[in-house]
């Protein structure tokens, strides 16, 4: 067997080894070479797995860890939908990692570099592993790996109540995570196997039994509080807009989307479709929470000074239209959700990346990094050309101008919307979009129309920062236009998922 | 030759170096572009042409058969007309514009599927309201407007339905339509929009009298037979077609012989030959498409002709009004001739060009029996004569002297003018050179006995109450006024409606604003509340109350689930 096969093992342990190396050497610079040069390997496994994938045209590949065959051994299953999430997971921190050299340098100590770097790498480890596992138990385990990570990435940041928004997630991704394993253990109290794809099979037939119904309860709010489902949110515009820059920028991206996959892989793959959308009113509630999502999150968006805060707000209703293209329950709902997922995810990267230069350019040199509220930022476009304009294309993104990925994502939800037969639903996106605009357009109009403070003069961010974080915003654009490989992929993904479980 | 490159761009792209040459060779070279576009469709061979593969469609940008080659000859000479017309101006707005907009017909008449279709009328519409605003007065700036808007909103009709289209037959290809579900009666709305269907037809009467006079010799002879030539296309003998086309016919006599503005005259005129070619289309047999395509393309030339002479009189007189003007034959001789002959030619006297096209019309409607719209028709014929053949020559010529002398028409649009005379006059003797043209091959004979003694009493009949009516008094006199016609409901009946209702908010809003300044007080910090950072929905919330939340949703979520 050739180091091919072992591709699906590599993609989670090459992260996990790197951090206890880095806490164990304690160098910053060493630290940072070796993260990022597994995150990049991650990355190359994650491309090596998504191609193996295609060649297999539909089928999964299944990796038994230690040649122990499932259901008693760890399995890990790799199909379309899940080598998408890698991409997404490895691609970003391997853009992610380069950038934040320069930015932590300014946000945290150090003597603290190396932990963060090791922290960077158990996060990365834990969210490839919570996608890339066949094991319930095992996600538990990667949920937590990823989780405490977090906590500690985001008590990092520099501003005091970095340490308070931090706490409290704690609290509440503990209840999450709880939950979630109270519902594993019900599941495996009713099935007597901890291996997904087995617990699929031996749940047909007791599906409404009531350990089954209080297992899915449980999972349902403890993974939608993970990817902050309106109104469990309410961790998120702290954690974001607290966090150094790069842990935003990486959260934002993957954090709550590999919690969107769990959700999609325990609905489609374990309790199947015929349960949650024929026998229970599950769409119904995920479609309303969804548009008070949509509306509420972005409504409350408008009205923030910090740009950090206000571009968390948008994330909270940027996943309202993920949630409601899984509550349509169809090949086309599910195709605009798992889209969304990955066009959203890089565009809430590249914005936050920029914003993260633009916290650089801001503060004086050695100074502590100031907040960027819209008082500073008042005509900072001619001070920093680039990045605000970057900012702009990833914003029209979010609204979803034609040309950029978010339109991509939202055509096709709209196009599952009308299929559906539900014409509100499509005002309802067409007019939250209209929120978008609002929010994007507070922050052009005091960018680029506002008179700047005497005396400013152009200060880019590096170009250590701007170069990937115009990669991500080149991203938007470029998977705005050329679609073969994000509808490919979500659609095949889509389409394999619906078969499972119907 | 290859025919990949579409005969449009010639036209476009042409335009585009307008603006940048000097005086002479400008003219030359905006004259030359018709010529050019003209050689290279004679010489290249009919099929489709420029295929081009995109987002997974074959488009057709050149689709060359007889019925889009009689349409593209008559939009080239058309524009070459135009063009020796307009030929005086000294604005290159105006130029660029006309031929953008000469080019993108030319290119929707060749366009072999729906999307290549909608560009190119998306590019009439925007290309020729410059037209309408060239004359730069706020009136036709507001004109212009509605222009537009009505426009681009066939366009988005067809847009819709040729999606629609698209997703029940999977093809885009522009062939018969038909009005079997609703992406049929989408497009149908989309080319009725631009044939002035009744009801949709204000925008007509709106806007093509308020261009400047060369502008409306270009509108005249594009966007309307776009329409016609759009209809023919998708839309042959399907039946709704003869009725509307009847009621097109008929009903815009009365509000031609009752408007004083000439110009407007003309385009209610238009609208009633433009019914004449619906309801040969409606019918729908091979006689009477040739005839609705050979009426469009007879039309073009005597329209153009009426247009460009009245055209002529607004250069040289400052009004178009019918009340102010008479007398005109002794200071302009030559646009007298010239507009006698456009007149005679859409009245359908034998030997002019309107007798060959329309009694086809008529003709094919007599054969598929149908009695009662071959009446209207003919009611329709001797009203064409009242209002376009008498009215406009009568009452800008001749009538009573208005007392203004002015100079003869300058001597492009005196050229302009006599080429269309010659064609009208040309093709009312020679028929067979158009026939030839047509889609369909015709051994159709106009020239029998009972045709011209039919057509002949007619106008004679129609000549003699016209001059009874004058005589006596009854004609209704060329008063200073307005007509009411549809586009009432939307200019003034809405509006009215909207300010009603916009005073009355606003005298609530003024009234409460006084009453309820507390009140609105308390709204503010309601908002506040909820919007600032110490807001609901802004603070931070405390951990308890987030673990709540987290309690409630899954106590909610159980009880569905157990109960529902």
């Amino acid at each position: 067997m050739g180091l091919t096969a072992h591709l699906p093992a590599l993609q989670v342990v090459l992260p996990l080894l790197a951090a206890p190396l880095a806490v164990l050497l304690r160098h910053g610079g060493f630290a940072f070479g070796l993260v990022t040069a597994c995150a990049w390997a991650a990355f190359a496994a994650a491309i090596g797995l998504w191609l193996q994938v295609g060649a297999l045209e539909g089928g999964t590949i299944s990796y038994h860890i230690g040649n122990w065959a499932p259901p008693w051994g760890i399995e890990y299953r790799v199909d379309r939908l899940t080598s998408f999430v890698l991409l997404l997971v490895s691609g970003t921190a391997a853009i992610v990692l380069p950038w934040s050299r320069a930015s932590i340098e300014r946000e945290i100590p150090a003597d603290l570099h190396y932990l963060y770097f090791a922290m960077f790498g158990l996060c990365l480890a834990g969210l490839l592993g919570i996608t890339i596992t066949g094991d319930a138990f095992n996600i538990f385990v990667f949920l937590e790996i990823s989780s405490l990570s977090t906590y500690v990435l985001i008590a990092l940041g520099r501003d005091r109540r970095a340490l308070a928004a931090s706490y409290r997630y704690l609290i509440m991704g503990t209840i999450g995570a709880t939950f979630f394993v109270i519902g594993i253990g019900f599941l495996y109290l009713m099935t007597g196997t901890l291996n997904l794809a087995d617990m699929a099979e031996r749940l047909r037939g007791v599906e409404n039994s009531p350990p089954v119904l209080a297992a899915l309860a449980f999972i349902t709010v403890g993974v939608s509080l993970k990817l902050a489902l309106f109104p469990l949110h309410q961790w998120l515009p702290n954690a974001y807009t607290y966090a150094p820059s790069a842990v935003t920028a990486f959260l934002a991206a993957t954090a709550t989307k590999v919690s969107v996959y769990v959700l999609i892989r325990f609905w489609f793959s374990v309790f199947g479709e015929s349960l949650i959308f024929e026998k229970l009113p599950l769409p119904q509630i995920l479609l309303l929470l969804s548009l008070a999502a949509m509306f509420a999150a972005s409504f409350t968006a408008i009205f923030q000074d910090n740009l950090k805060r206000l571009f968390a707000y948008s994330s909270v209703g940027q996943i309202g239209y993920i949630t409601l293209g899984m509550s349509f329950d169809s090949v086309n709902g599910l195709d605009a959700a798992i889209l969304h997922l990955f066009n959203h995810g890089i565009t809430k990267a590249a914005i936050f990346l920029l914003i993260g230069g633009m916290v650089i350019g801001l503060a004086r040199p050695g100074a502590v990094l100031p907040a960027p509220t819209f008082d500073r930022l008042a005509g900072l476009s001619q001070r920093m050309p680039l990045t605000c304009f970057g900012i702009v294309i990833a914003g029209l993104s979010l609204i979803g101008v034609p040309g950029t990925a978010g339109f991509i994502s939202k055509w096709h939800l709209i196009l599952a919307a009308m299929e559906k037969g539900q014409f509100w639903i499509v005002g309802a996106i067409l007019l939250s979009s209209l929120l978008a605009i609002a929010y994007v357009w507070r922050f052009v109009e005091v960018v680029y129309f506002k008179p700047a403070p005497e005396g400013a003069t152009k200060q880019e961010a590096p170009l250590s920062m701007l170069i990937p974080a115009w990669l991500l915003v080149i991203g938007t654009i470029w998977f705005g236009l050329d679609t073969s490989f994000t509808v490919g992929t979500a659609t095949e993904a889509a389409m394999q998922l619906v078969k499972i479980g119907k | 030759m290859s025919g990949d490159f579409p005969v449009a761009l010639i036209l476009i792209l042409g335009a585009a170096l307008v603006p940048f040459l000097p005086g002479l060779l400008r003219k030359a070279w905006m004259l030359a572009l018709p010529l050019i576009a003209f050689a290279y469709l004679l010489a290249i061979p009919h099929g489709l042409h420029g295929q081009v593969e995109l987002l997974g469609q074959t488009l057709t940008l050149m689709r060359v058969d007889k019925l889009s080659f009689l349409f593209g000859t008559i939009f080239l000479i058309a524009a070459l007309l135009s063009v020796i017309y307009a030929l005086h101006v000294d604005d290159s707005t105006q130029h660029v514009a006309g031929l953008v907009y000469a080019g993108s017909a030319l290119g929707a008449v060749f366009a072999g599927d729906l999307m290549t279709l909608f560009l190119y009328w998306e590019l009439t519409a925007v290309s020729s309201v410059l037209l309408v605003w060239a004359r730069r007065g706020a009136h036709s700036a507001a004109t212009g407007m509605r222009y537009v808007i009505v426009q681009l909103l066939s366009g988005m009709f067809l847009l819709a339905g040729a999606l629609l289209h698209w997703r029940a037959t999977g093809s885009l290809e522009f062939g018969h339509i038909g009005l079997s579900d609703s992406a049929g009666l989408l497009i149908l709305i989309g080319f009725g929009i631009k044939s002035a269907f009744p009801l949709l037809h204000n925008w007509l009467m709106d806007a093509y009298p308020e261009a400047t006079p060369t502008g409306t010799v270009f509108l005249s002879a594009f966007t309307t037979k776009l329409g016609i030539y759009a209809l023919a296309r998708g839309f042959a003998g399907t039946e709704e077609l003869v009725w509307i086309g009847t009621l097109m016919a008929a009903f815009p006599i009365f509000y031609a012989v009752i408007e004083n503005d000439l110009r407007r005259v003309l385009a209610y005129s238009m609208n009633n030959q433009l019914g004449f070619m619906v309801v040969g289309i409606g019918i729908g047999t091979e006689l009477a498409i040739n005839g609705a395509v050979a009426h469009a393309f007879a039309d073009i030339i005597f329209k153009g002709l009426l247009f460009m002479s009245m055209g002529a009189v607004l250069l040289r007189t400052g009004t178009i009004k019918g009340s102010e003007l008479g007398g005109l034959y002794k200071s302009m001789p030559w646009t007298t001739g010239f507009c006698i002959v456009g007149a005679a030619s859409i009245s359908a006297f034998p030997l002019f060009s309107g007798f060959v096209t329309k009694s086809m019309i008529m003709s094919a409607a007599a054969m598929e029996g149908l009695t009662f719209n071959w009446l209207v028709l003919l009611f329709a014929s001797a009203g064409v004569f009242h209002h376009a053949g008498i009215k406009i020559p009568y009452f800008a010529f001749f009538g009573h002297d208005s007392g203004i002398r002015c100079a003869e028409a300058p001597k492009n649009m005196l050229t302009a003018m006599g080429i269309a005379a010659a064609l009208c006059i040309g093709i009312g003797v020679f028929p067979d050179a158009l026939y030839r043209l047509l889609p369909y091959a015709t051994d159709y004979q106009p020239y029998t006995a009972s045709h011209v003694v039919a057509q002949t009493q007619l106008l004679f009949f129609s000549a003699l109450a016209f001059a009874v009516l004058m005589r006596t008094g009854i004609y209704p006199p060329e008063l200073k006024s307005v007509n009411l016609d549809s586009d009432w409901l939307y200019r003034k009946a809405a509006y009215g409606f909207v300010a009603t209702f916009r005073d009355a908010l606003a005298s609530t809003r003024a009234g409460l604003t006084g009453l309820l300044e507390v009140r609105r007080l308390a709204i503010a910090v309601f908002l506040l509340r909820h919007r600032r950072p110490e807001g609901m929905l802004m603070r931070s919330w405390p951990t308890g109350s987030m673990a709540l939340w987290v309690m409630t949703m899954l106590l909610a979520n159980l009880a569905f689930y157990y109960l529902g």
